[in-house]
Formats: C-alpha cells, sequence, structure tokens
C-alpha cells in the first residue's frame, strides 16, 4: 500500500490547472474528431472547483460527422443490416443500384449516394458479400483478391471500379456486379 | 480400510476417510454454481481433488487467463465448456482482426480428455473450419454448440458439426461472422426420423438456404422448440414451417416479407394469423429482419403469451408497434429500433406493466441533433415499467431530469446503460453536464452491477460512481471524464468491479496506478485513447507480475511514432504468462 501513498502524494503535487486538458482526449489524428466542439469547452477556472455547472448549452452544435471508430457503439452487424434497410421514402433522394456477386443467389440494392469515396464502398461491399475485394492499384486494378468490383456504366460497358473519379462514377454507374477474378481478365485485371 | 475378525469372516469397513470423500462427491453433484465450487475447492486438497473431479461444467471468462493443459490436468469429468475470448470492444472494431482468441489450442487439448464432451459455448472467439471438424470427429456424445459474436468459420464448418454430430440436440449461431462457401449445411442433418433436435438458431448466417431441406428437417424434428431463421427465409416460407412446428417456442421469423412486393394480399395475412393462433406455445419472437409492416399484426394471436419480442431489425413507427404491443401484456423482455419513438416507447409502457429488460438501438448512427427517442420516451418506461432491471438505450438527447427519475421509479435496476449518441452532450435543457443523472442511477439503485455511460461528463460523475457504485462489476466509459481523478475515484471506490472499459477519455498513467491494488481481481482493463504512456504501463507490468499488460494500435498500418501515448492497453490476469500466439503488432510489456 505503500504505492497508494506515492500516488496521493504526486497527485496533490501536481498543478491541477496545466495537467488538464481543455481539448478531446488525445486530440491526434487517430481519433479523427475535428476540433468543432468548442461549444462544449469549459473555462480552466471552472476545473477542480465543486459544482461544474456550465451556461446554458442549448446552442449545442453537434460534431462534424467524421467517422468516429466503434461510435456509438452498435455492432457493425447491426449497422449494416440497418443502414441496408433504409426506408423506401428516401428512394428520391437516393441512387440505388443492383449490386450482384457471382455465386450469391440473391441481388441486393445499394444506394451509392450513401457513400463519399470509393473507399467507403469496398467497405460496404465488403461488408454486405462478406467477400474480401483488396486493395486498387491503377497499374495492376485488383491484385491479390478473389472478387472483383465491376459496373455497368450508361454506355452499357462494364467497367473496372476505381478507374475514373467518384463523381463521375456515381453519375455514370448503372449497376454493379462483383466478379471472380478468375473471370474479370479483359478488363484489364 | 480397517479390518475387524468377528468370528470365520473377515468384516472390513471403509475408513472414515473414503466415507466422507464418497459423501462429499454425492453432495458435489448437487453444486451448479462455480462460485459456491470455488469456495469448496479452498478447504483442503481432499475436497480440491473430490471437486475437481466432480465439475462438469467449465467457465472461462477469459481463454488467455489460463491454459488449457492446466484445465484438462485439473478437471477431468467435464461435460460442458464455456469460454470467452476477445474483449467486447472488439464489437466496435477497435481491436485488430487476428488479435487472437483462437480456439485450435482448446479444442486440440480437449479431444485428449474429454471424450465424454457434450457442450461446447464460445463467445467472441475465433473458430475455424477445422475447429469444427475435430469437435464433429472427436466428441461422440456431443449435443450443444452455442457461438456466439464468432468468427472464422464458414457454411462448411457448420456442414461437419451438422452431419458428425448424431446426437446434436442444440445449434445456436449468434450474430457470427459466417463465411458462405456454398455448402448446403442444412442438407446435411442426419436423415434420422424422428431428430433429435431441440434448437436451431441461423439468424446470423448471410447467405442463402435450401428451404425444402429446412421444411423436411422442420417436419421430422418434434422436439423442436426454438428456430431462429436468417433472412433468407420469406414469410410465406416461415408460415410453412410454423404450420409444421406448432409446438415452438422461440421463433426467429426471417425476413417477414414476402419474395416480391405484392399487393397487399389480404387472404394471406389471415392464413398467417391462424397459422400464428395454433403456436400456442410460443413465447420468444424475434427475427423481423426486412420486415413488411403490414404484416405484423399476424403475430397477435401468440401476443397475450410474450415475454421477449425482439423487434430491434424492423424498421417500423409506432402506429405500426401499437395494435400488436397492446396485446403484450406479459412482456419482460422487448428490444426495438428508435424508429417507434418517444410514442411507440409510451405504448409500451402502457401495457408492458412486467417489463424487466428494454432495449432501444439507434436506426441512425450519425451524431444528429435530435432523434427519434429522447427523455420523455425514458421516461415514460420508468413511469410505466416500474420492474426494470436492464435498460440499454441509445438517443440523441437525455435529461438529467429523466435519468434522475428513472433511478427512482425503477429500484431493481442491475444493468444500465444509456448511449448518447452526440459524444460530450450535456443535459440539453439545463445545459449542465449528465453527472446527476447518473450519480443517481448509482446511489439509488442499490442493486446495480453493470453501467454504461455517456454525455458530457465530469470528474464529479465517477467520484458518485466510486462513492456509490460497490456492486458495479462491469463499467463502460466513453468520451467522459476531465482528470486522473475520474479513473481514481472508480479504481478505488468500486469495489466489486471486475471489468473496466474505457476509450478517449482523458485518464493517465496517475489514474491507472491507483488501481495497482485491484487490478489482481478483476478479470480485464481496456483503456484505448487514453493518455497512458508506454512507461506507465510498464510500471504496472513490472509491479504486478502475474498480469498480461497488452499494448496495441488499433490500425496497424500507420507507420511512424504516433506520440507518447499508448493507442490500446489491455491487460488482464493469467496464470500462463504472456500469450505465445500474440501478433506481431501486440506488444506485451
Amino acid at each position: 500500500m505503500d504505492h497508494n501513498k506515492s500516488t496521493l502524494n504526486l497527485f496533490n503535487n501536481i498543478d491541477l490547472a496545466t495537467e488538464l486538458r481543455l481539448g478531446l482526449p488525445g486530440s491526434d489524428d487517430h481519433t479523427e474528431i475535428k476540433k468543432s466542439l468548442s461549444g462544449n469547452k469549459r473555462s480552466s477556472s471552472e476545473m477542480g472547483s465543486s459544482t461544474c455547472t456550465q451556461e446554458n448549452e442549448s446552442t449545442f452544435s453537434p460534431p462534424t460527422k467524421e467517422q468516429v471508430v466503434g461510435w456509438p457503439p452498435v455492432r457493425s452487424y447491426r449497422k449494416n443490416i440497418i443502414q441496408a434497410k433504409k426506408p423506401e421514402a428516401e428512394m428520391g433522394s437516393g441512387m440505388f443500384v443492383k449490386v450482384s456477386m457471382d455465386g450469391a443467389p440473391y441481388l441486393r440494392k445499394m444506394d451509392l449516394k450513401m457513400y463519399k469515396s470509393y473507399e467507403e464502398l469496398m467497405k460496404g461491399l465488403q461488408e454486405m458479400f462478406k467477400c474480401i475485394i483488396g486493395l486498387y492499384s491503377e497499374r495492376e486494378g485488383y491484385n491479390g483478391s478473389q472478387h472483383v468490383p465491376t459496373y455497368e456504366d450508361k454506355d452499357g460497358d462494364w467497367m473496372l471500379v476505381g478507374d475514373v473519379p467518384w463523381e463521375m462514377f456515381v453519375n455514370s454507374c448503372k449497376r454493379l456486379r462483383i466478379m471472380k477474378s478468375c473471370e474479370a481478365r479483359g478488363l484489364g485485371v | 480400510m480397517s479390518k475387524h475378525v468377528t468370528g470365520d469372516c473377515f468384516i472390513t469397513y471403509p475408513d472414515q476417510d473414503q466415507v466422507l470423500e464418497n459423501v462429499l462427491e454425492n453432495v458435489l453433484t448437487f453444486l451448479k454454481s462455480r462460485r459456491d465450487r470455488n469456495a469448496v475447492a479452498l478447504v483442503c486438497k481432499s475436497w480440491y481433488r473430490t471437486e475437481a473431479y466432480t465439475r462438469s461444467e467449465i467457465f472461462i471468462g477469459n481463454c488467455y487467463a489460463v491454459a488449457p493443459q492446466r484445465l484438462i490436468q485439473r478437471f477431468t469429468n467435464v461435460r460442458s465448456v464455456t469460454i470467452k475470448g476477445k474483449p467486447r470492444f472488439a464489437d466496435f472494431s477497435l481491436v485488430p482482426l487476428d488479435w487472437g482468441a483462437h480456439f485450435t489450442p482448446w479444442v486440440v487439448t480437449m479431444v485428449t480428455a474429454y471424450r465424454a464432451l457434450e457442450k461446447i459455448h464460445l463467445k467472441r472467439m475465433s473458430v475455424t473450419d477445422d475447429d469444427l471438424t475435430m469437435v464433429a470427429r472427436s466428441f461422440p456424445s456431443f449435443k450443444e454448440l452455442v457461438l456466439i459474436c464468432c468468427d472464422g468459420f464458414s457454411t462448411g464448418g457448420i456442414a461437419t458439426v451438422v452431419s458428425g454430430c448424431r446426437g446434436l440436440r442444440v445449434l445456436e449461431l449468434i450474430e457470427d461472422e459466417v463465411s458462405d462457401d456454398n455448402v448446403d449445411w442444412i442438407s446435411c442433418f442426419p436423415v434420422d426420423n424422428p431428430t433429435k433436435l431441440e434448437c436451431l438458431s441461423f439468424d446470423c448466417v448471410e447467405s442463402a438456404i435450401n428451404f425444402e431441406s429446412l421444411e423436411k428437417l422442420v417436419a421430422r424434428s418434434p422436439m423442436l422448440k426454438k428456430l431462429r431463421l436468417n433472412r433468407y427465409v420469406t414469410i410465406g416460407q416461415l408460415y410453412r414451417l410454423i404450420t409444421l412446428a406448432p409446438q415452438l417456442t422461440h421463433l426467429g421469423t426471417g425476413s417477414y416479407s414476402p419474395v416480391e412486393q405484392q399487393e397487399n394480399d389480404n387472404s394471406r395475412v389471415s392464413d398467417y394469423v391462424s397459422a400464428f393462433a395454433a403456436c400456442k406455445s410460443i413465447v420468444c419472437i424475434s427475427g423481423f429482419r426486412e420486415i413488411a409492416p403490414e404484416y405484423l399484426p399476424a403475430i397477435v394471436p401468440v401476443c397475450a403469451n410474450l415475454t421477449s419480442l425482439n423487434l430491434s431489425y424492423a424498421n417500423i413507427n409506432a402506429e405500426q408497434l401499437k395494435p400488436v404491443i397492446r396485446h403484450c401484456h406479459k412482456l419482460q423482455v422487448f428490444w426495438a429500433l428508435d424508429s417507434i419513438g418517444d410514442e411507440g416507447l409510451q405504448a409500451v409502457a402502457a401495457t408492458c406493466k412486467d417489463l424487466r429488460e428494454l432495449r432501444v438501438f439507434p436506426i441512425d448512427a450519425a451524431e444528429n441533433g435530435e432523434g427519434p427517442v429522447s427523455e420523455t420516451g425514458l421516461l415514460a418506461i420508468s413511469v410505466g415499467c416500474r420492474k426494470l432491471q436492464s435498460v440499454l438505450y441509445f438517443c440523441q438527447q437525455m435529461t438529467n431530469a429523466a435519468v434522475i427519475a428513472m433511478s427512482k421509479n425503477c429500484p431493481d435496476l442491475v444493468v444500465f446503460r444509456l448511449c448518447i449518441i452526440g459524444r460530450f452532450r450535456p443535459d440539453h435543457v439545463t445545459g449542465e453536464p449528465m453527472d446527476e443523472g447518473f450519480g443517481a442511477i448509482v446511489k439509488n439503485c442499490k442493486k446495480l452491477t453493470r453501467l454504461a455511460v455517456s454525455g458530457l461528463l465530469t470528474d464529479r460523475a465517477f467520484s458518485y460512481i466510486g462513492q456509490y457504485g460497490k456492486l458495479v462489476r462491469t463499467l463502460s466509459v466513453a468520451f467522459a471524464g476531465d482528470s486522473d481523478f475520474g479513473l481514481k475515484y472508480v479504481l478505488e471506490g468500486c469495489t466489486n468491479l471486475q471489468k473496466l472499459e474505457i476509450r478517449d477519455s482523458p485518464f493517465g498513467d496517475l489514474g491507472l496506478w491507483s488501481g495497482l491494488h485491484r487490478f489482481y481481481n478483476m478479470r480485464f482493463v481496456w483503456l484505448s485513447s487514453c493518455r497512458v504512456s508506454q512507461e506507465g504501463c510498464l510500471d504496472v507490468a513490472r509491479q504486478l507480475p502475474r498480469l498480461v499488460v497488452e499494448v496495441f494500435r488499433r490500425d496497424e498500418d500507420e507507420g511512424g511514432e504516433r506520440s507518447d501515448y499508448v493507442d490500446t492497453l489491455y491487460m488482464y490476469r493469467s496464470l500462463n504468462g504472456p500469450r505465445a500466439d500474440a501478433p506481431s503488432f501486440v506488444k506485451i510489456l
């Protein structure tokens, strides 16, 4: 229990005003949170006081909708299932395309507007079909993976996903198909 | 043995020790609780031996706390094994893939020692198809396989179990990641008629099922009581199955929608109603994975007897819920999506007076200003459902007043988990931190053993938890607290704390060290994205040699030294020392 005594001393000795942080814990790259929480910070003079009341925070502004990993603590399994079923009422603003995967008996529908980048789309596809698509490189396409994502564009041609800028892809993609990589020759894979 | 000579014959009397041991052995067969058995084992060597010999159910809360060899050395007559692996935050992608919790070393060892094994129950373990094959081939009396939140296996693995374990009674796959390798596992059940199958749950299996085989299986399984279908089973197929199995007690309804969006076919609805009416024993319903809400009223005939209703995948509103919930007078467990809104919760509160467990999940995980459920719903529940024991509530905003009211209205609360999705959100009416709300919970709910906090919280909240949360065994903290004092209050005050999981909170080495006297009495401590340093963790490891102190980064591909702070600290007591299977990105100090 000696250790307890010494830690207590340490607590007494530290200068609370300088120890306490004002920002987010470890506001480095890993938490991926933008510093838009200024409305929430309390001034240092209130720290350590017995009452911790604040100004009325009715003008709370939520943090920007950055993705924070694992937050809220809903199992990813649950998140996917629910996201896949956005109510039909939103169809007007969504961009639903059919998605098929070779070997899977049922087609799925996916709202491309829910994603902002190829990375997010890949994640969504991987989670929807429980497959691994692998990394895309400009030169080699999707190397070293069993599945390759392709799409049918406005002209009716089947293209490899990832070659054109994201916005262009979203506007020209009519449907998606995840092919087995052995069948994807001829797309320059 | 003492021998006496009486007349012409010897009479041998067993000596006293032997008698006592026989008596003890018989008495111990009645002792199931593992805490009681652990106490028995401490009495003396003889009791230790007898207890070890008679323990048939093993529970291992952390697969790395003890080695499989040690298990089989001590306990020789095991019929049932339960093992838990990864820490809970693995569910939220905070543990890298390949971190560990492999079932293989366990099964390989048990195969040599437990020929009579009947039941395996795993949670958050990595299980391979080879492991499942070994189970199928090595345990002739095997009856029950339950896998919760596991991964690493495929439909092929399931097929080997199903075909190899002829006496299989229970196969429960709950929230597992099952990869699809196109194996028609449902057709692999032996053709015995009747089967011994009592329980079949595969709602998490994300691949199509051979319905014809399933139907035949159900038809020849008169003992089947629990059937939980996956979302590839349509409502028309469900109808056929429940017609074949009116004896079911637990039903997972699959997709609960027709193959195509048909016109509202009234004749079908009435068929479904009669099918449900014939199921007089159903007490638990779940599923509704892709619900066509117009069919929900078909379950009304069973509502009066329902004790558990899980609508947590059903995107329905209050108006769709009400016609069903108003019949559920006996409901004890209710899970739903927040799409039912405060109004839906009010309807629950009005009818379900016996409610013990409520879980409300968010349909939209984004951090918005407002959401469909709020303090209004929570308050209504607390007023209507006084017997509540367990709450999990996701919302965008909350008030201290509502939480305080719940603490007073529901004194039997054992589990209170409130997740205010917006990080650092204060009481949206008063603007104050949520300290007082959570403080009231720990103070007034004297049976509380599990707590999860959220919203804007200062160290004061933690001082309350430390002061009043004497029975708390599990505490989950995220984005909360001001300083090391917060952690110190908890580690010094919560004398029964077993599992502590904290993320993104400003707790550092000083806070960590204030728990040195407790860590051996805890199952684990998890601290991620906090402010503990490598040296701080090293210090703990040095002072507590029986503690395995793991340090790792969540995403191993971020290169370069990030900072002085450790990304993730996961530490646990262990009889086994540092594990040999730690991947390269895990450092054990």
